[in-house]
């Protein structure tokens, strides 16, 4: 039986490399561009307002209902979108969103496709098993 | 004064009831949004899928940590031999989580949200949460006393009760414009901390699940045991650094996914190995005493094995390019939640709640339906969203991609059989919790009754002796 001494020691490590691992990615984000776009800054608060993700994607993370959303800005363009929210479908409510409201949704929308590409065909796969873009 | 009844509705037990409430609850919003699945609009004007979502979401998260926390506390009590610390905080835990759930609920039905998965309440609601923690924290530390010489679950319980406080409070990083300005940024931080939170709760429940364990088998070094130990510190390692396969394919930084590979998730396994050496070593005459709550390991030993397949494959990056974002990750989820954290509260429940001034014999026959209409259905349940995500995976790889409602239409036949497996489920459910519940509602009358008896015998020899 391992001592109490000896444990202690083990879960320090582990707390100790946790806390550098999670401190190092908060001092230094993946994206360093941290020029804000206050118009897609008010549209991720409007996508959470309404609680968009309960029923799209981003990135495959959110919500099996509707479609990812990642790259629809550059895939669909900016008025199908805009019918979309103006109009909604059969499943998704008319929110009756105001124009701000749209403009800044189709900015926060737009910042997401011009981040990268979620589409798994775009993703080579590696010997090791590891994947890249 | 002779007892009331020496098996009282502790706070602890009232926790573990309003978690059993709160899970009969999802699955009724699960039901909802399901049958919402199949017929587009439904419920659209007053409670669209925007709404139900969520409401299913927390409500089965809420049961989780009700659930735990009922267990962790009602089990401390019973290895140190002691009450709790402070029955007043638990009590007042209990009342801060229960009023902040209602307000939850009322937010989310008339259309207020934080938005962001697991917790889409507002973010301010967070607070009480928070607080509500920090006294079972304290409380937990208090009662322990001694860390000197302790088994591994009490090492799991408060390393569970520590790592979701942090993760919860980093959840909330994103309310900082420098975390959120970035989308990227953004989704890193927060499956960072949704990963390892679902790792600290999985803590919490395996620790109570050890406990209830050597309880059953009586086999005390276990928990002693290096192995015990050594599980412990996979789990541990597991809950720190394995967040990354939520986000393989997010463009952040590669040595992310290289990491999360690594580690990869081996905790189940060794897990499920334990459970299964031990129950070999439990005799005939203890698992029939501890029958219910015995059932509901074995049936979780059987998800474990289930929804180990399903996250080796899915923590392996070449595979998960495929799965990602569909619903085979629902399976997994749902494995995990049902078949696992479920059955092992459950465990817990049935444990803690039987037989508590009723026998529960009276019963069984029901139960023992309940247990295999659950079981049967949710293997189905499971089959079915592998099959509706094998399909969205063919989609999503395909080179002429059809549009997604098109896609949507083809995976009807599985989401009607996720929907019926998923209504039998539900029905089995309640003829699990239905005689469990109304033993506590019937105990709780009698209790009542019994206070006022005693309180009117001694009125009235007071009046006697005048």
């Amino acid at each position: 039986m391992a001592s109490d001494k000896q444990k202690i020691i083990v879960v320090a490590l582990l707390v100790v490399t946790f806390l550098f691992y999670s401190f190092y990615l908060y001092s230094s984000l993946p994206v360093k561009d941290y020029t804000i776009n206050e118009e897609s800054g008010k549209g991720k608060l409007v996508w959470q307002q309404y609680n968009c993700n309960a029923c799209h994607q981003v990135y495959g993370l959110g919500g099996y209902l509707g479609p990812d959303l990642t790259n629809v800005y550059s895939f669909r363009g900016k008025e199908y979108i805009k019918a979309f929210l103006n109009i909604g479908t059969a499943t998704m409510p008319n929110f009756h969103l105001n124009n701000q409201e749209i403009n800044a949704l189709l900015a926060f929308l737009n910042s997401i496709d011009a981040s990268g590409k979620s589409d798994p065909r775009s993703f080579t796969i590696k010997y090791d098993g590891t994947i890249k873009q | 004064m002779e007892p009331l009844n020496n098996k009282q509705l502790t706070t602890p037990k009232l926790f573990m009831i309003a978690g059993l409430l709160l899970l009969a609850v999802g699955l009724l919003f699960g039901f909802t949004g399901a049958l919402q699945y199949l017929v587009p609009g439904f419920l659209k004007q007053y409670l669209s899928f925007e709404k139900i979502r969520p409401l299913h979401v927390s409500s089965i998260v809420f049961w989780i940590i009700f659930g735990t926390i009922g267990a962790v506390l009602t089990y401390l009590s019973q290895h140190s031999g002691r009450k709790i610390y402070s029955p007043l905080l638990t009590k007042i835990q209990l009342i801060i989580f229960i009023l902040s759930i209602i307000v939850i609920f009322i937010s989310y039905c008339v259309g207020i949200f934080g938005g962001r998965e697991y917790w889409e309440f507002h973010p301010l609601l967070a607070l009480p949460i928070a607080a509500g923690w920090v006294l079972f924290l304290i409380n937990f530390i208090k009662s322990v006393g001694s860390f000197k010489k302790q088994p591994v679950y009490v090492w799991m319980w408060l390393t569970g009760i520590v790592f979701f406080l942090f993760t919860f409070l980093e959840s909330y990083l994103w309310i900082f414009p420098y975390f959120r300005n970035n989308v990227v940024n953004d989704m890193t931080v927060q499956w960072k901390s949704y990963g390892s939170m679902v790792g600290s709760w999985n803590m919490l429940i395996y620790g109570s699940s050890i406990f209830l364990m050597e309880k059953i088998s009586g086999n005390k070094p276990f928990s002693y045991s290096v192995i015990a130990f050594a599980l412990y510190f996979t789990g541990l390692f597991n809950l720190m650094f394995n967040w990354g396969h939520h986000i393989y394919t997010l463009p952040t930084y590669n040595f992310i996914q290289y990491i999360s590979y690594v580690v990869s998730m081996t905790e189940l396994f060794i897990f499920g190995r334990i459970i299964l050496q031990w129950k070999s070593s439990v005799s005939i005459a203890r698992k029939h005493f501890h029958h219910t709550a015995y059932r509901f390991l074995i049936a979780a030993d059987v998800w474990i094995f289930l929804t180990l397949l399903l996250a080796i494959a899915m923590s392996v990056p070449a595979i998960n390019v495929y799965t990602h974002g569909t619903h085979i990750t629902v399976a997994h989820t749902m494995g995990a939640t049902i078949g696992i954290n479920s059955f092992l509260l459950l465990a817990f429940a049935f444990d803690i709640l039987h037989d508590t001034c009723l026998p529960f014999t009276l019963y069984k026959k029901w139960f023992n339906r309940g247990y295999w209409i659950t079981n049967l259905s949710l293997f189905i349940f499971w089959i079915s969203l592998i099959g509706a995500g094998i399909l969205k995976a063919k989609w999503q790889m395909s080179a002429a991609k059809i549009p997604f409602s098109t896609m949507m239409l083809q995976l009807r036949p599985f989401f009607i059989v996720f929907f019926i497996s998923g209504t039998v489920m539900m029905a089995g459910f309640i003829l699990i919790l239905y005689p469990l519940l109304k033993n506590q509602f019937i105990c709780y009358l009698k209790n009542i009754l019994k206070k006022r008896k005693i309180k009117e015998q001694h009125v009235s020899g007071i009046f006697a002796m005048d």
